[in-house]
């Protein structure tokens, strides 16, 4: 296990480096200059020399490289400093956003747990909803509350998020004024109030994103759920006399879980990358949101970092998904 | 009927029913049969002849729906099991009343340990804590011939070879001593030397152990090496039934013939083809009213379209003692 683990950490390095030439030319490409945001009334010769401030003026080979050391090197020998207090990559140049002039890292540092409280909480309690909906709905395969769990998963899961947001802020926020329609990221905790505060504005984003994210996943529960449902060694539990307790949510479930693990594994890069949709949709100053502003500001280094950091993650969790697969199910063995 | 005194098993006229889209099915129909402490009665019919539905809904192991035991008595340990309640019915279950299936491949859960799983009815059966399940389990590993069974404890099924799994099973339907075994073709998906392994294992236990066995095959040369009696099913009915030497020596259901001749022979002449029975077993969407062998039947004549035969002595001794047929055309002896 731990020989497969480093064998596919190795070969995640040049599928990275792969990824990170793609995105970084892609993005290159892209119509616009690093000067949009510049008014018009700069001129010329100075927005030249703006632009070799940057770096902007050299090729994009040397760029490229230039971002690679310091997104795997300057970055976290950065974060390594500031932990420790040491001065390994003091005075170093750091990945500088176009827009705030400022490290791209901090600006993600800001924005992260705004996400990861909004999406990752959504993400938490889909899961949490649609596994015993998946096992309950496989059990009683046809039932009415089946057929219900089906159709509000199709709904969920074919409705996109961007419509069923906006349809819940119409209700639920324009006409009943039971929830605020916009997030506000400034809000702290401090007691009784604005802990209320926080769960009403979280209330409608994570509505929506975790009924999407619940559609699929129960989905797969009850898939799963039924196929072992059937199987030989369910009547062999069954058999030695085992209650239906045991027989399901122990002998089915332990079976059924090992795909439905690995898919909610997987789904969680999307927690940074698909939520930007609900973000904006619901004002939710996180990385989705900051992604898009830097797309619209042609913040090349902002926009080629943050889908780096995307792709890291797919990667990563592909890794932890597989290595999972192996912890759950005795007859994979990665050696 | 049967004397009850010491009959460990005794099932009176079963009925199951399958309720489908397509309307019922009919796949048990009036059976009854007795199992007295230690003996092994042999079970044998074409597939769909109703062998394992008419095991399994006696035990409430068939899932309701579509499953439906519409009639019978079971009576064993002096209860009529198909009339207590299904956490009784559970006490009874691996407890009682041991199952081992047909593919071994399949029969184990993947994810939990072999010493789990034979575990696993001993605590909840014989409230014993996990320490000593744990001897015991071992002990039952050994007692099928697993050797190492200590470690061997720890191994999951996919470590074990097919042979070394229907072991397995067989320990984990041995594991609170029940008074009855019921092997629904046990060696089907073993190849042949392991078949041979298993049955000699299942002989050797029996004497150890002394508890009745229910062997359903369809495989007649095992039934003959170690059945006391012979049960011979089809259309979820029972149509002889026998001492083994005597149904063996002179069958008289034309289907008991008929699957007798199906067996090839390594003595005498090699005959040209192997014999067969022409024909499908029947899927009863009703209760039989006429012998449902009667399409396939070389000596069928009009009673037989228009009356189900009911089962008759064939040695003058009363019903389930001895041997009887279910079938209107009388054999000619000798």
């Amino acid at each position: 296990m731990l020989t497969y683990a480093l064998r596919r950490l190795l070969l995640a390095i040049p599928t990275l480096l792969l990824i990170s030439l793609v995105i970084f030319l892609l993005v290159d490409l892209a119509p616009g200059s690093p000067m949009s945001e510049i008014p018009l009334t700069v001129p010329p010769e100075v927005r030249l020399k703006m632009i070799a401030a940057m770096g902007a003026d050299q090729p994009v080979f040397v760029r490229y490289v230039l971002w690679l050391r310091q997104f795997f090197w300057v970055e976290p020998m950065h974060q390594v400093d500031l932990l420790f207090g040491s001065h390994i990559v003091e005075g170093q140049q750091r990945i500088i956003s176009y827009q705030t002039r400022g490290p791209v890292f901090t600006v993600i540092g800001e924005r992260i747990p705004q996400t990861l409280t909004v999406i990752g909480t959504a993400y938490l309690v889909g899961v949490l909803i649609a596994v015993p909906i998946g096992i309950y709905s496989a059990y009683r395969q046809y039932s009415w509350f089946d057929q219900l769990g089906t159709f509000i998963a199709m709904l969920g899961y074919s409705v996109p998020t961007f419509f069923t947001g906006v349809l819940m802020i119409v209700i639920f926020a324009i006409k009943l004024h039971w929830f605020p329609s916009i997030y506000n990221t400034s809000l702290k905790v401090t007691d009784w109030a604005s802990l209320l505060a926080q769960i009403r504005q979280m209330a409608l984003p994570v509505l929506v994103l975790s009924l999407f994210n619940a559609a699929e996943i129960s989905r797969y529960t009850r898939s799963s759920m039924l196929e072992n449902l059937g199987q030989d060694y369910v009547r062999t539990a069954r058999a030695k006399g085992m209650g239906e307790g045991t027989v399901v949510l122990k002998h089915v479930l332990r079976n059924s879980l090992i795909p439905v693990v690995t898919v909610i594994a997987l789904g969680i890069p999307g927690i940074f990358g698909g939520a930007i949709i609900t973000e904006n949709v619901f004002k939710v100053n996180g990385i989705g949101a900051a992604l898009i502003g830097a797309i619209h500001a042609n913040d090349l280094p902002m926009v080629q970092t943050l889908t780096f950091i995307f792709a890291v993650l797919i990667v990563v969790f592909n890794l932890i998904a597989d290595i999972l697969y192996g912890v759950l199910d005795p007859r994979i063995r990665y050696d | 009927m049967p004397d009850g005194g010491d009959a460990v098993l005794d099932v009176r006229g079963l009925k199951t029913v399958f309720r489908t889209r397509g309307g019922e099915v009919h796949a048990v129909n009036s059976v009854s049969f007795h199992l007295r402490r230690g003996e092994l009665l042999g079970v044998v019919g074409e597939s769909g002849s109703g062998k394992s539905v008419t095991m399994m809904s006696l035990i409430g192991l068939l899932p309701m729906p579509p499953a439906e035991v519409r009639g019978g008595e079971v009576w064993l340990g002096g209860r009529d099991i198909l009339k207590i309640p299904d956490s009784d019915l559970r006490e009874v279950r691996g407890a009682k009343v041991g199952f081992v299936f047909q593919d071994p491949m399949t029969s184990l859960n993947p994810v939990f340990q072999v010493g789990f799983q034979i575990m696993e009815p001993l605590i909840r059966h014989m409230g014993m804590t996990k320490a000593q399940a744990r001897v015991r389990a071992a002990e039952l590993l050994e007692l099928v011939g697993i050797s190492d069974a200590q470690s061997r404890l720890d191994s999951y099924p996919h470590q074990f070879s097919g042979g070394m799994r229907q072991r397995v099973m067989i320990a984990i339907a041995l594991a609170c001593d029940p008074d009855v075994l019921i092997a629904d073709e046990p060696t089907t998906a073993l190849d042949v030397t392991i078949q041979a392994q298993i049955i000699e294992l299942v002989k050797d236990l029996r004497h150890k152990l002394g508890m009745a066995i229910i062997w359903i095959t369809h495989d007649l040369g095992v039934i003959a090496g170690i059945a006391d009696r012979v049960m011979v099913m089809y259309g979820g009915q029972v149509v002889e039934h026998g001492p083994v030497k005597a149904l063996f020596a002179d069958p008289q259901h034309p289907y008991t013939r008929a699957l007798l001749k199906t067996v090839p022979s390594l003595t005498g002449a090699r005959e040209a083809r192997l014999q067969v029975i022409e024909g499908q077993p029947p899927i009863m969407t009703e209760e039989p009213r006429a012998c449902p062998f009667a399409p396939r039947c070389a000596h069928a004549f009009e009673r037989c379209d228009v009356e189900n035969p009911r089962r008759r002595a064939v040695d003058g001794l009363p019903l389930g003692q001895g041997h009887d047929v279910a079938c209107h055309w009388e054999a000619r002896h000798g």
